[in-house]
């Protein structure tokens, strides 16, 4: 059961980098346009 | 005299020499559009930002301070095919916005702290039926303890905050025992963890946050959408003013930018957009916006002017007395916040369940534990049952019940042509037996029509359609639109007060009043006809036509009347309108209950009336005038075209030229109010099965969270189907 001691901070530790990358993404305004968001997706790359 | 545009009041500094510009557009629907936009203005040099919005239709364009005027932009855009106009965000719009971030940001941290305690909790679960030591299940419970406690009290806030306004008003509402069950179990779990017990409840309390935190933020997002597309069509009326800068020289401002004291030029054919009294000049103004009569009064030196007239003949000087925000009639606006205080007494249907629902399950709570320690159980077995009831009972779906709904039948409604203005719109809607119409810009278009069209031969009519362009009097502006004409003649003078004239081939051409052109006998033909009708007459060297231009019912008026009438709804038309032009409308609708010369504290009585008798009324209007009567009403419908006021106060807002949505959103909102129903039901069936077993101390924090993922489940699933509504032809 040694094991715990590595796999749960490192189930902690990715669930937080989660959340900090959402925090991240919100923060940046990725949420303000999400039905353009899903067209830009698929349009050509500019020139 | 041509002004010339300044946007300058919209344009903000970015930072680090740049300026930044929002810009409201219209039209905007596909990726095709978006790209077309960014790179089109994009390809304008010094551009550094060219970026669309697609869910609020909104262009943010940023570009080297002082090298561009934003009027290029505009016009940009005008080759593009896209009308766009400034955009300047409404402080409630930007509060909404901040709202809307932090409920998303609670949601992730929730959503978060869910995930990471229930990855303990699943291991607890199978452990107690196998092998797992008490020290291993407490450093678990110890751990979601830490993860859950921090997370519950940051993401609860959107409900501590309602539950502690609402008992401090004695009141109760849904978040009420939301916050009380929350509160309760991850408490009792803190203290059977210090107790090494078996059981913990962290799961159920963070995961509860969660599923309202969704139903929340999907309401909010509802709401926040009308606003963008309210606020975009009102930036889109483009209002400006024509104001005098320094000596004699004008230039055309937003409203926006209009100030108390300032001296505006209001030329024939343009709606006054602020509160001022003449200084000069002499015309005759349209009030019917303000009044509904729609009769012209006269105007000199002295006279007030309200925002929404329309000035008819002459050039006026206003002195600016209220702009923008502050332009209302005293009396609207007093008898408008006496008729909106009346309309929060309104108790929505989540609240008066959550009024029934609340001391039934604390009542049932408080029994469970009494119950208990009666039977002989210890103190600490009593409250523990006492408290899992209230776990199971928590109302996890009862919270998304009713948000659900509501978002799929708003996204519905949206397709349809109708923007919802407050949520609880929905419930009122769907409640209406009874419908009372304004009629001048609601059941009639806004603009006037020519409709003698047929009498006139066609080279006449284009002739005359040329010369009419190059006047702004609103009837000139209807023979135009009718004609279809779209180059005007050159050389044109006007004469103020009388018409226009021109020289055609070297013969003259005359459009104006029927004494202008020599044409009083035949005005007075038609006049004698149908006195409702204005006169505007047309002459070519001898040849003399006359136009009759009034306003016209819209098209699907009567079909609309059909259709409710099909739905057991009574319609009846009241109006600021002279008698003969309403019994008019009224007759050719079939509509028996009409009333005439109404003023606006009148239509709030009709509706005071009504509602005495029992009715729920619905209001359906457009004019200034309307506002109070609005917002009296149990729900109210205004027109997109309408004053930005009786938007304000609108529950429901409809676009475009049919009534088709007054139809439209009376079957989706009743469909939907039954969808909550069920949902609610729903949703207090399912718990209500598991609380035998929790009575009985039977359980276990597995059967907890099934209890409240499955009921959550079920009505979310039940609300999609607010959007299939069986659409019955009239």
């Amino acid at each position: 059961m040694e094991v715990l001691v590595i796999l749960v901070p490192l189930a902690l530790g990715l669930g937080l980098a989660g959340l900090l990358g959402f925090l991240w993404s919100l923060k940046s305004g990725q949420y303000d346009d999400l039905d353009g968001a899903a067209w830009r997706a698929i349009a050509d790359d500019e020139p | 005299m041509q002004a010339v545009r300044d946007f300058s009041h919209y344009v903000r500094a970015a930072g680090s020499g740049l300026s930044h510009i929002d810009l409201a557009v219209e039209g905007v629907h596909c990726a095709g559009c978006m790209s077309k936009i960014e790179r089109g203005l994009s390809a304008i040099p010094d551009v550094t930002l060219a970026r669309v919005n697609l869910t609020n239709r909104r262009v943010a364009l940023e570009w080297r301070e002082g090298a561009l005027d934003p009027v290029r932009f505009i016009d940009q855009l005008a080759e593009l095919g896209y009308k766009a106009y400034p955009f300047e965000t409404e402080s409630a719009e930007a509060a909404e916005a901040e709202q809307s971030r932090f409920l998303l940001r609670c949601l992730g941290v929730a959503a978060f702290a869910t995930m990471n305690v229930m990855m303990l909790s699943v291991p607890i679960w199978s452990g107690n039926v196998s092998d797992m030591i008490p020290e291993q299940r407490d450093f678990f419970h110890w751990l979601s303890a830490l993860i859950a406690l921090p997370a519950a009290a940051y993401t609860g806030q959107p409900f501590f905050k309602s539950a502690y306004q609402a008992l401090r008003t004695r009141n109760v509402n849904m978040d009420v025992p939301i916050s009380l069950g929350v509160m309760l179990a991850l408490g009792m779990s803190l203290v059977e963890t210090i107790h090494h017990a078996e059981h913990a409840y962290f799961d159920a309390a963070i995961m509860l946050l969660t599923f309202l935190l969704v139903g929340r933020y999907l309401d909010q997002n509802m709401r926040r959408r009308t606003r963008a597309v309210a606020g975009n069509l009102a930036a889109l009326k483009a209002e400006t003013a024509t104001k005098f800068v320094g000596h004699g020289e004008i230039a055309e401002v937003p409203i926006a930018a209009i100030r108390p004291g300032d001296i505006v030029l209001l030329r024939p054919g343009e709606r006054c957009a602020v509160d001022g009294t003449v200084i000069e000049g002499r015309s005759e103004i349209d009030q019917s916006l303000i009044t509904g009569e729609t009769v012209h009064v006269s105007a000199a030196r002295d006279t007030a002017v309200y925002a929404g007239s329309i000035n008819i003949s002459g050039t006026l000087r206003i002195r600016v007395s209220a702009a923008s925000e502050g332009t209302l009639l005293a009396d609207i606006s007093r008898l408008l916040d006496n008729a909106l205080q009346a309309r929060s007494r309104y108790v929505r249907l989540a609240d008066r369940a959550s009024r029934l629902y609340a001391p039934l399950v604390h009542a049932t709570a408080l029994l469970t534990m009494i119950g208990w320690v009666l039977l002989g159980a210890s103190w600490h077995d009593a409250i523990v049952t006492a408290i899992a009831v209230l776990i199971i009972t928590c109302p996890c779906a009862l919270g998304l019940a009713i948000p659900t709904v509501q978002t799929v039948a708003a996204g519905a409604m949206f397709r349809a042509g109708v923007l919802l203005n407050s949520g609880d719109a929905i419930e009122r809607l769907a409640e209406v037996d009874r419908i009372i119409f304004d009629k001048t810009g609601t059941l009639t278009l806004p603009e006037l029509d020519v409709v003698n069209s047929a009498a006139i031969p066609p080279d006449v009519f284009e002739l005359a359609g040329r010369l009419a362009l190059a006047s702004h009097h609103p009837v000139a502006a209807a023979v135009a639109r009718a004609s279809n004409a779209r180059t005007p003649l050159p050389g044109v003078v006007e004469e103020p007060g009388q018409g226009v004239l021109a020289f055609v081939d070297g013969e003259e051409v005359r459009l104006g009043r029927p004494a202008f052109c020599g044409a009083d006998q035949l005005a007075n033909e038609i006049l004698i006809g149908d006195p409702e009708v204005s006169a505007v007459a047309f002459s070519r060297g001898n040849a003399r036509y006359v136009f009759a231009v009034r306003q016209r019912l819209r098209d699907d008026a009567r079909a609309m009347m059909a259709g409710l009438e099909m739905r057991g709804i009574a319609v009846e038309i009241v109006s600021g309108d002279r008698e003969p032009a309403v019994r008019a409308a009224a007759q050719s609708l079939g509509i028996c209950e009409w009333r005439a010369g109404v003023t606006p504290a009148d239509k709030i009585a009709r509706i005071e009336e009504l509602k005495q008798q029992g009715f729920k009324v619905m209001m359906v209007g457009d004019g200034l005038n309307d506002a109070p009567a609005l917002a009296a009403a149990h729900v109210s419908m205004s027109l997109i075209s309408a004053a930005h006021l009786s938007q304000a106060t609108a529950d429901l807002v409809f676009l475009g030229k049919p009534l088709a949505p007054v139809v439209a959103g009376i079957d989706f909102s009743r469909k939907a109010l039954g969808l909550m129903r069920q949902n609610l039901w729903l949703a207090v069936g399912y718990n209500f099965l598991a609380v035998p077993i929790a009575i009985a101390g039977f359980v276990t924090p597995l059967i907890a969270a099934l209890a409240m993922s499955g009921s959550s489940l079920l009505v979310m699933l039940n609300a999609l189907r607010a959007r299939l509504v069986a659409q019955r032809r009239p």
